[in-house]
């Protein structure tokens, strides 16, 4: 029964780092880019969320979508004045840049929020549970997982049936003959990164409600959503979800057995992929 | 005009001069313990070990294309080996350092088999993945304390016989020699490292190298086996890191795995010196370590400031001058302090052909 437990846990876990992955894998499909600050925008996102329920006394529920904007804002900016500037065939300027932008984001959260732990308020749901047969599930991870499977259903539908979602498409197939369609690719790009700023926010609340944060924890969460992304094959949102099952339920197995196990036995899941299927459980993508 | 009269250099002026510098620079390095303070000279064992592993993660990003987040690994795995070596095994130190850079080649195969199955980005991820692994198995390893550390004994680090020498050649007391010994082991180690990534850039591996940096598929047409050359890159460059990670943490004298396997420390500096300094040359990472301290210096006092302003810092690089400080510099007036462009010389009229 405890095992059982365990897995239903990590089942659950697993919808978080599919959140979290869900926007590193919709901008590295369409613009082949991997944006290394990913984890510390998560960070950002729910300190945004914070302040924004102690500031305007707003539920955490109301306050995503006054910080949705506000970040979609943000990454169009991001990808518009810094990112499609240093785009293209060579892989290592945009990976500086995104690793400088961690760097400094980290620290200027640490400047402005202290190195303090924090969370956001939520009583009404923090500790809730119901009963599911034998097991007892927590509410707010029922609903992480829930609202991963609604993100993946709307981006699904976004990409394949809106003419956004062709002009996604078409750009991460060819760049320059979408050009020549009447597609800019740059304004393309920028509304993909303020789309996954959007999911980051919502990533941004699971993970500021659930548990305490503080401004060095960005980079695990960025190894965390890039092992589901990797774990479940580059290009398919679905696969994201189940690399992030598979991760999640790693990690509880391994504390289970040792709590000084978990993160280690998240990795090692993920390098026994890499040694079975380098390529991942379902790829899509060719590269 | 017979073609035995042709002939092919990479001898500028430039590199002439350069040579002559770096050979008194070296001779000055080696006698500066008897009139430098011992604060210069733990300063210079900081800023040498930062080249030395500034250049080694430039010989992987910018010739092998190879951008790495995970060279902590190769820092940890060498300190941890030292100390298992002196502690464990009651080593000499100084032995135990090439342990560190055997301990760090033996990780890097590994690891080097995970990640060349990724790909650009994801390789970055994923050496920060293995070395993770790493640290988090390292601080499993109870008898070097586990995740508290442990530290070195005071006989094994102080006994050595070499430090009785320092001590009476400068006068100084165990703990100054003791710097003074680091700092000869840095000195030679960066020197060591940039003459053999020099050696190594003027060679065939090197020419290589730069095809497949330039040009992939044009490298492979011509015969550069791609894979070969990035394993031999990865292992030389993980070996060196190694016996770096080693001498630091010999320096200090006191481990955990949070410090040994930190990535700002070890990594986020590294790339920031080598991307200010730029990119893809020599000279870069020489430059980068020098602005990198001097903003240490100003910026001490401020403590998160210093890293926001030093990402801030390399993002305006990456956008507005790609090839960083060196490459301005080098743009403007064409010096190359290590050529490793080939020229040819004609027969007699001495004009000269790039490349």
């Amino acid at each position: 029964m405890i095992w059982l437990d365990t897995i239903a846990q990590g089942i659950l876990l697993g919808g978080l780092y599919a959140l979290f992955a869900t926007g590193l894998s919709l901008v590295f499909g369409i613009m082949r880019l991997v944006n290394l600050a990913h984890g510390d925008l998560i960070v950002l996102a729910a300190y945004l969320i914070l302040l924004v329920v102690t500031l305007l006394g707003l539920s955490p529920w109301l306050a995503v979508l006054v910080a949705a904007p506000v970040m979609f804002g943000l990454g169009w900016m991001l990808q518009r004045w810094v990112l499609n500037r240093v785009l293209g065939p060579d892989i290592l300027p945009p990976l500086l840049v995104t690793f400088g932008l961690s760097i400094a984001l980290q620290n200027a959260l640490l400047e402005g929020f202290s190195a303090d732990s924090r969370r956001i308020p939520n009583p009404a749901l923090e500790g809730a549970s119901v009963a599911v047969g034998p097991l007892n599930l927590g509410v707010m991870p029922l609903l992480t997982f829930g609202s991963a499977v609604a993100v993946i259903l709307v981006l699904n539908r976004i990409i394949y049936a809106t003419p956004l979602g062709r002009a996604f498409r078409a750009t991460s197939d060819d760049p320059v003959t979408a050009g020549l369609m009447g597609i800019d690719p740059r304004r393309i790009f920028a509304l993909a990164t303020g789309l996954a700023m959007v999911v980051v926010t919502i990533a941004a609340l699971y993970l500021g409600t659930r548990a305490n944060f503080d401004p060095a924890i960005g980079p695990a969460r960025l190894i965390y959503a890039f092992q589901a992304v990797i774990i479940g094959g580059l290009g398919s949102l679905w696969g994201t979800l189940i690399g992030g099952v598979i991760l999640g339920v790693a990690q509880t197995t391994g504390a289970a057995l040792n709590p000084e196990w978990q993160i280690l036995a998240g990795h090692i899941a993920f390098l026994a992929v890499l040694l079975i299927r380098p390529r991942g459980l379902f790829p899509r993508a060719n590269d | 005009m017979t073609p035995t009269h042709w002939r092919m250099t990479t001898l500028t002026r430039a590199g002439l001069v350069t040579g002559g510098l770096a050979l008194a620079l070296i001779v000055l390095g080696l006698v500066l313990p008897a009139f430098a303070s011992r604060k210069l000279i733990q300063d210079l064992f900081y800023i040498l070990t930062m080249l030395t592993l500034a250049q080694l993660w430039n010989l992987l990003a910018g010739y092998g294309g190879l951008v790495s987040v995970g060279q902590q690994a190769f820092v940890g795995i060498g300190a941890y080996a030292l100390f298992g070596g002196v502690i464990l095994a009651g080593m000499d130190p100084l032995l135990a350092l090439l342990l560190g850079g055997l301990a760090a080649l033996v990780l890097a195969v590994p690891m080097a088999f995970f990640a060349f199955r990724l790909h650009g980005a994801y390789f970055a991820i994923g050496t920060w993945v293995m070395a993770e692994v790493a640290r988090l198995s390292i601080a499993q390893w109870k008898a070097l304390g586990g995740g508290t550390g442990t530290s070195l004994p005071r006989d094994a680090t102080s006994g050595m016989k070499v430090l009785d020498w320092i001590g009476a050649l400068f006068g100084v007391r165990a703990a100054a020699a003791r710097d003074i010994l680091a700092y000869w082991l840095a000195l030679m180690l960066a020197v060591a490292v940039i003459g053999g990534i020099y050696w190594l850039l003027r060679n065939r591996l090197g020419l290589g190298l730069i095809a497949v940096r330039d040009n992939i598929e044009a490298a492979r047409s011509v015969g550069v086996d791609v894979r070969r050359m990035k394993w031999a890159v990865f292992l030389l460059a993980s070996a060196a890191t190694g016996v770096t990670g080693a001498l630091i943490f010999l320096q200090t004298a006191r481990i955990s795995p949070d410090a040994a396997f930190a990535l700002t420390d070890w990594t986020a500096y590294v790339i920031f010196i080598v991307v200010i300094g730029g990119i893809g040359t020599i000279e870069g990472p020489i430059l980068g370590v020098l602005v990198f301290f001097a903003l240490r210096s100003l910026l001490a006092d401020y403590g998160s400031w210093y890293l926001l302003t030093l990402g801030v810092i390399a993002i305006v690089v990456m956008l507005f001058a790609p090839r960083g400080l060196w490459g301005l510099i080098s743009d403007r007036t064409g010096v190359q302090l290590f050529p490793v462009r080939r020229w040819l010389h004609g027969p007699g009229v001495g004009e000269e052909t790039s490349r």
